[in-house]
């Protein structure tokens, strides 16, 4: 699905990104892990079109796609959120993820004018999935509050809930569970689940927690300093020896291996 | 008698003048407010962007009138904006592709926009001096009072007249309607909405597949539109001289920093903020104090706070204020 060959991210003499080369298999949901600082969000960013690599090439199904912008990339399929939220602030939340859906007949200003009722239905329509959206995530409650006043939690859930409401190909989650309770994580995780079995999306996800990596995860690519340090099963990854070094640590390695 | 001659007296030398102006000023807010919001600089060739529409307005209302087409009563000026609108979007347009872009797609910090935009204002001034002149140039026509002082000092019997020139209507008709069409297009269509999406969070914009090539023309456009016809109402108003529009800058950057750069509705509020203060701080209170007090108090002075030749100090003290004390402004806007 996703092929990334060789990449390269400097930040002036610093190499956030340091040959960084992997593959993203279709269907899967690729768990990627590593410390702090390991280059995972630059990587996402690379990956995603935000930033400009320095050298290397990023491959979807076959076709060369370094260097496009974010919103070509979104026709092509492939979303992502952010490590730390963003939402349109001024917006409710259901707007919010009315937003997402680009090029429809309302685009022209022709139509705009001319089609009203058009526009309407499709309007509609387009808030009937939102509100399915905001129900699958559990949080109809708040569909028109403005996405500003959201808890860190329920705007992670929003961030997610976007990519909901086309369809995505493949799915970057930045950290999706951070700072977020154990009921939300859940939620979220039973969310990239069906997305994943229902609707075929590919994912590839960074987090944290472990419980959520092992429990969804398949295979798991480990990053230290920029580069690909392992690959393998939630499994492997936690008895892998350089990867407890870099990343786990000796708390971890006995609870995987228990 | 008196308190209506004084409410008379206050609405000729105040209301009206100011409600003309603050709608003048509130388009050319707009505007800025529109590119600091969705290309996040404040734009210094505005002025001049005016200037220009105002410029081919004119000399297009120039060829109207020499080929025999005018507006009856109205000004052909009307005939002839639409005119000033198009080739105005054609030079922001070009203007955005051969300098903006450059220093966009290098993700340039907006101090460099700015420095960029005054280029930009020179180059322009200079394109319009050299299409219309430095002189001064009245180019209204048609009918030219819609009340005037006389006719309504026989109507209501009162001492004191109340002048409405026609501009000043026409200057508040289309003002109004400029703005109804923009917050229509805002609020209503999903282009505006993308563009909203845009100003509030750009990363998030181009992730929801939203083009921003596509929004900065739109905004361009937008812009042309509204600076031509706030131009064009301004010396439609007053009268044009190209250097007047230069110093109009300061008002509409006090206007669109009052009210919340960015923030649509805040630059509408801060045109008649800044409007307002001006005529009424420059204007001189004499007569209506003595009405008002039922000639008990015929002041010496003329009670007037500042002479009219200081009126853009006001403007810049409010700025100042502002800035001081509430950096978004008075709606919520983006800090500066
Ligand atoms: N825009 C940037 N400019 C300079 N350094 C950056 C930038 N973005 C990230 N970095 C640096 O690159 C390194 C990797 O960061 P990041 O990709 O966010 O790591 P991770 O997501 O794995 O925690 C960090 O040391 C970070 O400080
Ligand atoms: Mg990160």
């Amino acid at each position: 699905m996703i092929e990334v060959h060789d990449l390269h991210k400097h930040f002036g003499g610093f190499h956030a990104v340091d040959g960084a080369s992997l593959r993203i298999c279709k269907g899967s949901i690729t768990g990627l892990i590593g410390p702090n600082g390991a280059g995972k969000t630059t990587l996402f960013n690379v990956i995603a079109g935000r930033l400009p690599p320095t050298s290397g090439r990023v491959t979807m199904g076959g076709e060369d796609i370094t260097g496009l912008p974010p919103h070509e990339l979104f026709h092509k399929g492939l979303l992502r959120t952010f490590q730390i939220a963003h939402e349109f602030s001024s917006m409710t939340v259901r707007e919010n993820l009315m937003m997402v859906p680009a090029s429809q007949s309302g685009e022209s200003l022709w139509n705009a004018w001319f089609r009203r009722g058009r526009i309407r239905e499709e309007e509609a329509a387009l808030a009937r999935k939102a509100d399915e959206v905001l129900d699958f995530l559990t949080i109809t409650h708040v569909a028109d509050e403005k996405a500003g006043n959201l808890s860190g939690g329920q705007k992670k859930l929003l961030e997610l809930g976007r990519t909901m409401m086309v369809d995505a190909k493949i799915v970057f989650l930045d950290e999706v569970g951070a700072g977020v309770n154990r009921t939300l994580l859940n939620t979220i995780a039973d969310a990239i689940v069906r997305l994943n079995k229902e609707r075929g999306y590919t994912f590839c996800v960074i987090e944290h927690d472990m419980d959520f990596i092992g429990r969804l995860c398949d295979p798991v690519i480990v990053m230290a300093q920029g580069k690909v340090l392992a690959e393998g099963s939630a499994q492997e990854i936690m008895q892998n020896e350089a990867v407890i070094e870099a990343y786990l640590g000796t708390g971890l390695k006995n609870k995987g291996a228990a | 008698m008196d308190l209506l001659n004084a409410l008379v007296t206050f609405a000729n030398f105040v209301f009206v003048p100011a409600v003309a102006y603050g709608s003048q000023l509130a388009l050319g807010a707009l505007g800025v407010t529109l590119i600091y919001g969705i290309l996040r600089f404040s734009n210094f060739a505005h002025g001049e962007t005016m200037s220009f529409g105002t410029a081919i307005t004119i000399m297009a209302t120039w060829g109207l009138q020499a080929a025999g087409v005018t507006a009856g009563p109205l000004p052909t000026a009307l005939i002839a904006l639409p005119i000033g609108i198009g080739a105005t979007i054609l030079l922001v347009l070009g203007t955005d592709r051969a300098v903006y872009r450059f220093y966009r797609d290098r993700k340039a910090a907006p101090v460099i926009l700015v420095i960029v935009s005054m280029g930009v204002m020179f180059i322009m001034s200079a394109i319009v001096r050299f299409l219309v002149g430095v002189e001064d140039i009245q180019f209204a026509d048609g009918e030219r009072m819609l009340v005037s002082a006389r006719d309504f000092k026989t109507w209501t019997g009162l001492e004191e007249g109340l002048a409405i020139r026609t501009t000043q209507v026409i200057t508040v008709v289309v003002a109004a309607v400029a703005v109804a069409l923009l917050f229509w297009f805002l609020n209503r269509t999903r282009t505006g909405k993308s563009m909203r999406a845009f100003s509030d969070n750009e990363d998030l914009a181009l992730l929801s597949g939203i083009n921003p090539d596509r929004v900065v023309a739109v905004t361009w456009i937008l812009v042309a539109a509204l600076a031509t016809t706030a131009g064009v109402l301004y010396g439609l108003d007053k009268s044009f001289k190209a250097f007047t529009y230069f110093q109009l800058l300061l008002p509409i950057f006090a206007s669109a920093v009052v009210g919340g750069l960015g923030n649509p509705l805040g630059a509408i509020a801060g045109g008649f903020v800044i409007a307002f203060s001006e005529v009424m701080v420059t204007y001189a209170w004499k007569q209506v104090v003595a009405y008002a007090s039922f000639g008990a108090w015929a002041p010496d002075g003329l009670l007037q706070l500042m002479s009219t030749e200081y009126k853009f100090a006001v403007s810049f003290a409010i700025l100042i204020i502002v800035l001081l004390f509430k950096p978004t402004g008075l709606f919520k806007g983006q800090s500066v």
